[in-house]
């Protein structure tokens, strides 16, 4: 059930945001009867509440992280959950007189509700995860109320600046249940209460109060969090009256109470707590009288008051608390009435300025009294639900006095009677200055009493406040009862809710502050005048947006620091980490194994002296940029040498022509390219490359010589074995690449296809210019076809052709195969293409090209799905034999058809890049 | 004739590369046949990814032995709960994307559909493979995919991003060749299983050559993961991709971070000799550092979709923090963290692209006064999104951070991780609210005509951004499969066993008993 | 033989490295073909060195080579060739995109 009353608001704001068109006072009436619905189901709670029980109803949600769907309705929760919403309710009828038409549709009550809702969960929840779950949730919906009016940056910056104080609170708040739940060993709050006595002697107490109080003080507005809440005036009025008086703000005081026996009851606790408290309370009250906006002069006499609450949790003792539940339950009524008079102030004169406002009293008699009865029980005038509360308070600060011998503890009272002086001076002020103290000053329209309904949310508080005032037992005793013993999980000690206690010091107390209070509001301009002489201001909304973007203007300038944009830089660091982790891990190993190096004999030397020689001539000669490419395919070729004389004759083969291609995209690309790179770098950056160069040559070199010189057994053996029988070849490489891991062929053939199409993609639609000179500064020649190579390539077509039919069929015992026949026809072709200039090359080959690819690749797949009809998996081989001519006697293997699908793949993808390049060439362009 | 059940573990590969192959045929302009068999080929991984999940829910593992040959000589294919899961997640996010593309965004250049199969084979090819070369092959296609895929629609800052993410993935390719060739000279295998049996067996003598294969590859994951500080390249690519490639893009860095979590998880565990536990000692500081620097990029960036790339970098700092805590717990919560970021980031970056489309030349500035046409829509999607990435409640990111936070109590740097887990979760608040305040409320001139845009777009973007929400509403069995993938990704010896257990999907063929009657 | 090898592994991954590193599309295109042979020559090394021999079983060699190390190399030579064009191509798309032909020219504002 309990669910059920919190769900019900949700449930009306998820109605409502889907009612995009609703006319009229429909969407207030909608939000009203959710809220009633809730109160209904709530009332039937309430006599078991109040005999003492505690309900709670649990569904698991999420044990890993032990946050469970758990609700619980004790005298605190149900107290809150009262107040959340009866003052809803009236807040939902006075909106709907106050809202404008075009503001007052179903959005609005939306987000209401929206806020309502997760009120309710946090006062209703018993797993503390779930709670926190509500915590953000009002911090959102509030977010989302303060920003209502979007097109004014008062209202942006004050729903950015709340989201930023609240969520950050929010964030310690998690931080502090976490460790609460760790220690405790659960988030369900009847097992937390139990683990007081654990908590406090845990050596991370302190550090939990800290985050718990950091997430409490933003919350409710206290020093040094509490300059957001003036802001959050920004927001329509309703939502101040409930929102920034009567309810979130008040969800830091919950929390205190809430976690009360869990936390309180160390000197830690009593210093931390009251002392904030007390800062607060005269910090709000000295601003409050100098405000001149009557919503302002509310919002800081609120953070007055919260500070009050807080103080009075501070002192820890049972009264005080007593006290502070009492004063919660005053504050949220008159507080709220207050804000709807100010907000009908508002809404009938036009404007809520003080210096404006003032004689109203004959424009709205009415709307007069109430405003002054309410500022009265905010003052703390006898008779009056503030009196009684405030009299407590002042008791208890005078019995920490005596309580507690330290000699400094007469700050207490003190302070206490100061902050009621100054609450006395503004109530004064807001009805003086409002309402009488000469006449209106250029208001935007002449001032007259509100609709009749609009008093009606204003009347019911005020009545109320009187009749707590007037017989505190009969109205709030139960209710006061039940929710302090929530609070304090032991047995009340006793307390009189009477009006009258007889004379005591606290009286004394009382009076002085009426007195001095009317004393220093006729006074008040001289303060007002002192006020002005302080050089300086601090204002907290100025101090966090000047931190805010002071730190986003960091960040911005430490980005641009880390991250200059720069490959060259990216590409330092990514070889500098690899670098530095391969050291890391080779370091302190013996470099040399337990293999005997073989002696070197001057053929490979001189090879090897070739190969690098070409190496290190292409850095250093990189900026000739023909030469350095002619360095390079030195290097290939030297390659290439080496495979073969380490026994990779396949391998040996494709570095050559994989060379061959290179070098000839290379060139294409070249004939657009500056012939030249620019000498940019400057030498200490040429040396600290070459510096990188070096290291990174060192460790690589050292890691082979460590690896050559090491031995171990190997999976191949198993290939040497099984090619024959297996694989039905003598090459293994081949028979690897095509059976024992052809599903890597398969993928690489499709890279091949990928890099093919996305080079196309990109050559689609770019013109480049040529150089009217070559990279040797003679003209290119005008000559379309190179008459010589037409002549060499025509014959050399089908030859070539035919070599790599004979490559390929023989593969797959003899080095070749797949890749190397179709590199060997891809040369040909690609002679051919050069011969013949891209245009018509292309007008030959694209077309047919872009059809091997797939078709290449499909054949290769579907040969593999072949093995499913015998059902093996995906690429099994099976094979036959087959006499040839020439070939001679060989086997028919699937691998071959597997084989011939690269061999397509292959040829179509070397077709498709080159003829794209071809058909770059700017000398088609006039053709 | 075999039943296709027995070749579930393949189709999430197969399925992808015929679509692709087919797409070549069919001239890349994105046809509505074109986009059909794009649509499909994308949906049919659905059923698969689901049943792979179905299959491996209860702690079944499926082994295929391409080519039939047994483990270790030939390549084979593994499947157990994480592999299944980031198979979803991937396919989740692919459908969400390419039914966002459909809206247009597969004709602002050639080949779209081809290449976005291909880039889903790529994904899926790295889940799924058990094998270190594999690996690296299905690495290459899902680089050189991406690669296609950044430059799709052309332009100045795309082609910039492309020339620097090519540049640098080559050379991470050849320290990942690097890393596999010390790997093999030290054990004379690249089967992940075997590797791992070896890993465990090899003496001192090859601890050199291990420790350093390792840790390069190490580099290269991170690298793709886009960690401090290799990951400068990622804001300006997926800055700058067009929407549904972003968003798709989203997972790639997951992909690395998969990569860490499988081969360093079973390679370098704790019982790996002289190589053991070697990465650990790297996670945690390069996870914060890589949070820290995220976070900078994120109060640097003045258009929204960057900022969401900044996201994107976070998460994979958060993930790497949550693997340096080397704890089941932990890698739970990552996991369970990660499918959520995944989702909410890429549908933020579909929404990103509505945004942009909506608001003309100001496009995603955060600096310029436009509105979008449909605020009230977009809006609250953007709220819940920025709600959902931020880890606000109700969503899941909330469950994901508290997860998180709980299990780092343990380790010794819980105060590490709890500092830059809130500080940037505060910043992020804190930007988020800027970018939604800037394109939302504080709306310019009057919005441009939205009469008969496409329905696709809204529909994909919202799709995975109630991800969140249903990660959160379905919590108890997400975490309950993640805690279960992680009880199982910390049992090596299941793993081993049951991929050199050669169980084929047929009796062993390895010695050629093949009937040659075809 | 092994000395040499390693020497000529180092010297190409040295020059690699600082034709990466310079600021041009042209070099580093330079760079990463040489990085390629230098990787492409470590990874056929990772299976050791044995002279004058073929992988070919039944032809009456003594002591054959590994060839997995060659296989895995072949596959990445036409991979690494794949990736080279792209790049190549690429940099002319730069070239005719950004006006220059340099690797980091500033992103826009």
């Amino acid at each position: 059930m309990l669910p059920l009353i919190v769900c019900v608001p949700f449930l009306g704001a998820l109605i409502l945001s889907f009612a995009s068109r609703m006319p009229g006072a429909k969407p207030a009436l909608t939000a009203g009867l959710f809220t009633a619905l809730a109160l209904a189901l709530l009332v039937p709670r309430m006599p078991a509440v109040y005999e003492g029980a505690v309900l709670i109803d649990r569904h698991e949600w999420i044990p890993a992280i032990g946050l469970s769907l758990a609700f619980r309705l004790d005298g605190l929760g149900l107290l809150f959950a009262q107040l959340i919403l009866v003052i809803g309710l009236l807040v939902d009828f006075y909106a709907r007189y106050y809202l404008s038409a075009a503001e007052g549709g179903p959005r609005f009550y939306a987000y209401l509700l929206l806020f309502m809702g997760a009120m309710l969960g946090l006062v209703l929840s018993e797993n503390l995860l779930q709670m926190l779950l509500f915590w953000e949730l009002t911090s959102l919906s509030s977010f989302l109320l303060i920003g209502f009016r979007q097109r004014e940056a008062e209202a942006r910056q004050g729903a950015r600046l709340a989201l930023f104080v609240t969520g950050g609170g929010g964030l310690a708040l998690l931080a502090a249940i976490i460790l609460i739940g760790d220690l405790a060993g659960s988030y369900e709050l009847t097992m937390v209460l139990a683990a007081g006595e654990t908590l406090k002697a845990s050596s991370r107490y302190p550090l939990i109060l800290l985050l718990f109080l950091i997430g409490a003080a933003t919350k409710s507005a206290q020093f040094p969090f509490h300059f957001w809440l003036p802001h959050a005036m920004a927001a329509p009025t309703p939502v101040s009256a409930y929102l920034h008086s009567a309810t979130m703000v008040k969800a830091g005081i919950f929390l205190l109470g809430r976690f009360f026996p869990v936390l309180a009851g160390t000197e830690l606790w009593f210093y931390a707590v009251s002392s904030i408290g007390l800062i607060t309370l005269l910090l709000g009250a000295y601003f409050a009288l100098l405000q001149n906006d009557l919503k302002g002069l509310l919002a800081y006499s609120t953070i007055s008051h919260l500070g009050l609450i807080t103080s009075l949790f501070g002192l820890g003792t049972p009264l005080g608390e007593i006290a502070a539940v009492f004063h919660l339950i005053n504050h949220a009524v008159f507080k709220a009435s207050l804000f709807m008079a100010a907000g009908i102030i508002d809404h009938e004169s036009g404007s809520r300025d003080m210096r404006k406002l003032n004689g109203l009293y004959p424009y709205m008699p009415h709307t007069a009294v109430l405003a002054m009865v309410a500022a009265g029980a905010m003052a703390g005038v006898p008779l009056l639900n503030g009196f009684l509360s405030k009299e407590m308070f002042f008791g208890e600060t005078l019995q920490i006095q005596w309580l507690r011998e330290a000699s400094w503890h007469w700050v207490f009272p003190w302070s206490a009677t100061l902050a009621g002086v100054f609450a006395v001076a503004y109530s004064l002020r807001f009805i003086h200055d409002v309402f009488f103290n000469g006449e209106p000053k250029g208001l935007p329209k002449t001032p007259h009493e509100p609709p009749r309904w609009m008093k009606v949310p204003v009347e019911l508080l005020v009545v109320l406040c009187v009749a707590i005032g007037t017989f505190p037992a009969w109205t709030v005793q139960r209710p006061l009862e039940a929710a302090a013993g929530a609070v304090l999980q032991a047995p009340l000690p006793e307390f009189s809710l009477a009006v009258w206690h007889g004379f005591n010091l606290a009286l004394a107390m009382s009076l002085a502050a009426l007195l001095g209070g009317a004393i220093l509001y006729l006074t008040r301009n001289r303060l007002f005048a002192l006020h002005a002489r302080i050089p300086f201001r601090i204002s907290g909304k100025a101090v966090t947006e000047r931190l805010i973007a002071m730190t986003l203007d960091l960040g911005g300038r430490l980005d641009r620091r880390l991250d200059n944009r720069s490959l060259v830089r990216y590409s330092f660091l990514l070889l500098a980490v690899a670098l530095a982790l391969g050291v890391a891990g080779y370091w302190g190993q013996p470099l040399a194994g337990a293999v005997a190096p073989t002696a070197l004999d001057t053929g490979t030397l001189l090879g090897g002296l070739l190969l690098a020689a070409g190496a290190i001539a292409t850095a250093i000669l990189h900026r000739q940029r023909f030469v350095a490419v002619l360095m390079l395919g030195l290097v290939g070729l030297a390659t290439s040498l080496l495979f073969a004389r380490f026994s990779a004759p396949d391998l040996a083969l494709t570095q050559l022509l994989v060379e061959i291609v290179t070098v000839i995209l290379v060139l294409l690309a070249m004939y657009f390219l500056p012939a030249a790179t620019p000498a940019e770098s400057s030498r200490t950056r040429r040396l600290r490359d070459a510096a990188l160069g070096l290291a990174v040559g060192v460790g690589v070199a050292t890691l082979t010589y460590a690896m050559l010189t090491r031995s171990r057994d190997s999976v191949s053996a198993f290939h040497l074995a099984e090619s024959k029988p297996g694989g039905g070849g003598t090459n293994v490489v081949n028979v690897i690449l095509v059976d024992f891991r052809g599903f890597d062929t398969l993928g690489e053939l499709t890279v091949l296809g990928i890099a093919a199409v996305g080079i196309l993609a990109m050559l689609a639609g770019l013109g480049l210019r040529g150089p009217r000179l070559d990279w040797l500064g003679r003209p290119w020649s005008g000559d379309r076809y190179p008459r010589v190579l037409v002549v060499v390539s025509r014959p050399l077509l089908p030859i070539a052709l035919l070599v790599s039919a004979f490559l390929f069929l023989r593969g797959h015992n003899e080095p070749g195969g797949g890749f190397i026949a179709a590199l060997v026809a891809g040369v040909a072709l690609i002679l051919q293409t050069i011969a013949q200039g891209g245009a018509r090359a292309e007008a030959q080959f694209r077309g047919s090209a872009l059809v091997l690819i797939p078709a290449g690749i499909l054949v290769a797949t579907l040969t593999g799905l072949g093995s499913w009809l015998l059902g093996y998996p995906f690429l099994t081989s099976s094979y036959a034999y087959v006499t040839l001519p020439l070939v001679g006697k060989f086997e028919v293997a699937t691998a071959m058809l597997f084989d011939l699908g690269i061999y397509l793949g292959v040829v179509g993808t070397l077709l498709l890049i080159l003829t794209g390049l071809g058909r770059l060439s700017p000398r088609e362009e006039n053709a | 004739m075999s039943h296709l059940a027995d070749h579930l573990a393949v189709l999430p590969i197969l399925i992808p590369l015929a679509a692709g192959a087919i797409l070549l045929l069919t001239g890349g302009r994105g046809s509505r046949s074109e986009r059909g068999i794009s649509l499909a080929a994308a949906a049919a991984l659905l059923p698969v990814a689901l049943l792979l999940l179905a299959r491996t829910a209860s702690g079944e593992t499926l082994v295929y032995y391409l080519g039939d040959w047994p483990a270790p000589y030939g390549i084979s294919l593994f499947v157990d709960r994480l592999s299944a899961l980031m198979l979803m997640l991937g396919t989740v996010l692919g459908l969400g994307s390419l039914v966002y593309a459909l809206a247009g965004d597969d004709r602002r250049g050639g080949f779209f559909h081809a290449l976005f199969q291909f880039q889903l084979l790529g994904i899926n090819g790295a889940f799924l493979t058990g094998d270190l070369f594999n690996l690296f092959v299905f690495f290459e296609i899902l680089l050189i995919a991406s690669y296609a895929l950044q430059l799709h629609g052309g332009g100045k800052a795309r082609v910039r991003a492309a020339l620097h993410l090519v540049v640098l993935n080559l050379i991470g390719s050849s320290i990942f060749l690097i890393g596999i060739g010390a790997l093999y000279a030290a054990t004379g295998t690249l089967n992940l299983a075997d590797l791992a049996v070896r890993v465990s067996q090899t003496g001192s003598d090859q601890a050199g050559l291990l420790r350093t294969g390792g840790l390069l590859l190490l580099a290269v994951f991170a690298l793709k993961a886009a960690l401090a500080p290799l990951g400068f390249w990622l804001p300006p690519a997926y800055g700058s991709a067009a929407a549904p490639v972003a968003a798709l893009f989203a997972i790639l860095t997951k992909v690395g971070v998969y990569a860490i979590l499988r081969v360093h998880g079973l390679l370098f565990g704790p019982e790996a000799g002289p190589a053991a536990s070697l990465a650990v000692p790297w996670l945690l500081p390069v996870g914060l550092g890589t949070i820290a620097v995220a976070t900078l990029g994120l109060m640097a960036s003045r258009d929204l979709q960057r900022l969401l790339s900044c996201l994107v970098v976070l998460s994979a700092g958060t993930l790497t923090l949550a693997l340096g805590l080397d704890s089941r717990a932990a890698t739970s919560a990552a996991l369970y963290y990660l499918l959520n970021s995944t989702l909410v980031g890429g549908g933020l970056f579909l929404l990103a692209g509505l945004i942009a489309g909506e608001r003309g030349a100001a496009a995603g500035r955060l600096d310029e006064r436009r509105a979008v046409a449909r605020p009230g829509l977009l809006g609250s999607l953007f709220f819940l999104g920025a709600v959902g990435v931020a880890g606000l409640p109700p969503l899941a990111g909330f469950a994901a951070k508290v997860y998180l936070l709980q299990s780092s109590l343990e380790s010794p740097a819980a105060g590490w991780v709890f500092g830059f887990l809130l500080g940037s979760g505060l910043l992020v608040i804190v930007a988020l609210s800027r970018a939604g305040t800037a394109i939302f409320w504080r709306t310019g001139d009057a919005p441009s005509d939205t009469a008969g845009t496409s329905p696709l777009p809204v529909l994909s973007a919202s799709f995975l951004l109630l991800g969140t929400l249903a990660l959160m509403i379905f919590a108890r069995p997400a975490t309950e499969l993640t805690q279960a993938a992680a009880t199982q990704l910390a049992d090596r010896s299941a793993y081993i066993d049951a991929v050199l257990a050669n169980r084929g999907v047929s009796t062993p063929a390895s010695t050629g008993q093949v009937p040659n009657d075809w | 033989m092994e000395a040499l090898v390693s020497f000529l592994v180092g010297a190409m991954s040295a020059s690699a490295v600082y034709l990466l590193l310079r600021a041009r599309t042209f070099p580093v295109v330079l760079g990463l073909s040489l990085l390629g042979y230098a990787v492409n020559v470590f990874l056929f090394a990772s299976g050791g060195l044995t002279p004058d021999q073929a992988p070919l079983v039944g032809h009456g060699m003594d002591r054959l080579p590994d060839p997995l190390p060659q296989a895995l190399v072949l596959t990445a030579i036409v991979i690494g060739f794949g990736m080279t064009a792209f790049l190549v191509v690429l940099a002319l798309r730069a070239l005719g995109d950004l006006g220059d032909d340099g690797v980091d020219s500033e992103e826009p504002p």
